[in-house]
């Protein structure tokens, strides 16, 4: 991942996951955990390479859940959710468009380690 | 006491006659007065002895409770028994009567003695050779006048410090002297003898003409006692307010303590210290209220009756008995907190309910009057307002409330302290000042200071109980106490901890901070 700059276009590889809602009772749930943000700690973010980083980052996985069938991981940081920006938001805002009560989907661009790995050994194979 | 015959009287009549009570509360009262007014005691038809007779005679555990019960006559111990009311009045009288009194004011008048000599030495070692033998003296021109006008200044200021520190009416006599000021006494003793020695040597004797010197030494002595007094006024006022020991003071009888900080005194000036603060900080000593635990507590004893049938041996017998008794009531099951939380519990929700409807009594009272302006015209002459002075006013408005507050002072004990004319008065003080009811409450709502409660004029009798002399001075670990014939003040004697005080510096731009929050919610 790249370190971040204020001010500076952000470019990453990321990957396109899309995670259909459950309902349970009267809850919509998509099965993960979150953490991070602009009002957050980032020294505190486990996951961060650069710890400067106040991005969105996926903290924990319920196991069977809607996120793991997606396909989303542990660590991942989250980009885009729906189209919206989540580089740059406060955490309960981020909170607040995943858990939309209307949306059934949720598209996410989500970035990992292993994706930037893949893809530079992709091109230095070529 | 007699003014006040007439209200508590009424009182204890009406605790008697109240029948709509439960039949354990008449009882219990019943019980509990008779212990109080010793004199009225009728267990048998003749006048028993008065109690604290038998109280110093015999010990408090061997008392059994039920003495009267198994004797069919009950005689006196003297020809003349006293009752305990005689016994109050005689112990009141030997308080009022002053019989050394002039005790008091003998340091005094030594002390002025000494002072009035000392002042008038200076003034007769100038007058002498002028008088005696003016015609051989040196004339003597400006230096003499100018120490003549220092002389004249200097003994205004020792004259105006004397009255002002120690020209007052001792408000203690304490039983043995007090140290510094003999030491004191004795050193201007010395010096002023010491000073006429040297001037009947080497002045009169000789017929000195050099007139400046008498005149210089003179001037030497004033300053000197200067100097005494300022020694004086560190020892004796100066050395005590610098806090160096802590004191606890516990009243014996309900265990109220309070905490102190006295500097060096000595075991007698830390006592009138301590009371000069008792009758101002400690509320005031309710006897009524130790009543209580006994009633429950007596009911335990009372249930065993241990006889001994033809036994010879009384040696071991009493204790035998104790233990006996002890071990059958260790074995019963004890019930007897049970009973007192739930009559705190009932005490407590009788009083909350006095107290609400005095409280509302005595607003509605206090609607009743208003102040008069003298501006107002009168509103109509169907109602012709009488005007009344606060006396007039207070007794108009106490009659509504009258009763509410005797039931009030009854359930909180209080009411051997306040009687009808002091409450009456207390009204007017505060009409006149134009005070709330809750001000007006403020006086029985709370047990006040001992000092509210104490007539001016007579003095009070203590006495200091200690191990070590009382000259000595405070020392870790002293203990002694206050007594009086009610209770004891005693009194503990902590060192006040030697504080080791560090220094560290905090820079005012090194305050800075950081968010720290990390939450982790789950969606």
């Amino acid at each position: 991942m790249t370190c971040y700059i204020p001010g500076q276009p952000v470019t990453a590889v990321v990957q396109k996951i899309e995670i259909q809602k459950l309902r349970q009772g009267d809850r919509l749930i998509l099965g993960f955990s979150i953490g991070g943000g602009i009002d957050q700690d980032p020294s505190q973010n486990p996951y961060s390479e650069d710890k400067s980083d106040k991005g969105i980052y996926v903290t924990r996985i319920a196991p069977g859940g809607p996120a793991d069938v997606a396909g989303l991981r542990v660590g991942d940081k989250i980009m885009q959710v729906n189209g919206w920006d989540m580089t740059m938001i406060k955490h309960y805002q981020a909170l607040k468009k995943l858990t939309k009560p209307n949306e059934d989907v949720v598209r996410l661009l989500v970035t990992r380690k292993s994706l930037e790995q893949a893809v530079r050994g992709a091109m230095g194979l070529q | 006491m007699d003014n006040e015959s007439t209200y508590s009287g009424y009182s204890y009549k009406s605790s008697h006659s109240r029948s709509s009570r439960k039949h354990r509360e008449r009882r219990d009262r019943h019980r509990s007065s008779k212990s109080r007014d010793g004199s009225s005691r009728d267990k048998s038809s003749l006048q028993p002895p008065g109690e604290p007779l038998l109280d110093a005679e015999s010990t408090r555990d061997e008392r059994d409770d039920n003495w009267g019960e198994t004797t069919t006559v009950v005689t006196g111990t003297s020809v003349d028994s006293v009752s305990q009311e005689d016994l109050t009045r005689i112990t009141k009288d030997l308080e009022d009567s002053t019989p050394l009194h002039c005790r008091r004011y003998l340091g005094l008048t030594l002390a002025a003695i000494l002072g009035l000599f000392a002042f008038v030495t200076p003034l007769a070692f100038l007058a002498l050779p002028q008088v005696l033998w003016r015609d051989s003296l040196d004339p003597c021109g400006t230096p003499c006048e100018g120490l003549y006008i220092s002389l004249a200044f200097k003994l205004l200021i020792l004259l105006i410090s004397t009255w002002a520190l120690f020209l007052r009416p001792p408000r203690a006599s304490f039983p043995r002297f007090f140290v510094y000021r003999c030491l004191l006494l004795a050193l201007v003793f010395l010096f002023v003898a010491s000073y006429w020695l040297f001037y009947g040597v080497r002045v009169l004797e000789p017929r000195e003409t050099d007139y400046r010197g008498i005149v210089g030494y003179a001037a030497s002595l004033v300053d000197a006692l200067l100097f005494i007094q300022y020694l004086a006024l560190v020892l004796l006022e100066v050395r005590h307010l610098r806090p160096a020991f802590c004191l606890k003071v516990v009243r014996s009888t309900d265990g109220v303590s309070r905490f102190y900080n006295v500097g060096h005194l000595s075991i007698q000036r830390a006592a009138a210290w301590v009371l000069d603060h008792y009758y101002s900080d400690f509320p005031v000593h309710n006897p009524a209220v130790l009543n209580l635990p006994k009633s429950i507590l007596s009911k335990k004893t009372s249930a065993f009756k241990i006889y001994s049938l033809g036994e010879e041996n009384t040696t071991g017998n009493s204790t035998g008995q104790s233990r006996a008794m002890i071990a059958a009531a260790a074995r019963r099951r004890d019930n007897s907190h049970n009973e007192y939380y739930y009559e705190e519990a009932e005490m407590e929700r009788r009083v909350r309910k006095r107290k609400a409807r005095l409280v509302v009594a005595v607003e509605e009272a206090f609607t009743h009057i208003k102040r008069h302006q003298d501006e107002q015209t009168p509103s109509s002459p169907k109602h012709p307002r009488e005007v009344m002075d606060p006396r007039e006013a207070a007794q108009a408005i106490f009659a509504p409330m009258a009763r509410a507050m005797q039931k009030y002072l009854r359930a909180t004990r209080q009411q051997s302290y306040h009687t009808m004319e002091s409450i009456i008065n207390h009204l007017q003080f505060c009409i006149t000042h134009n005070m709330t009811p809750k001000a007006f409450l403020e006086r029985y709502l709370a047990l006040g200071p001992t000092l509210q409660y104490l007539d001016h004029g007579r003095g009070r009798q203590w006495t200091l109980v200690s191990e070590d002399p009382v000259t000595s001075a405070l020392r870790q670990g002293l203990v002694f106490s206050l007594k009086r014939p009610d209770f004891a003040l005693v009194v503990n004697v902590t060192p006040l901890p030697f504080l080791a005080l560090g220094e560290e510096f905090v820079d005012p731009k090194s305050h800075k901070f950081v968010m720290k929050l990390q939450s982790e919610t789950s969606v």
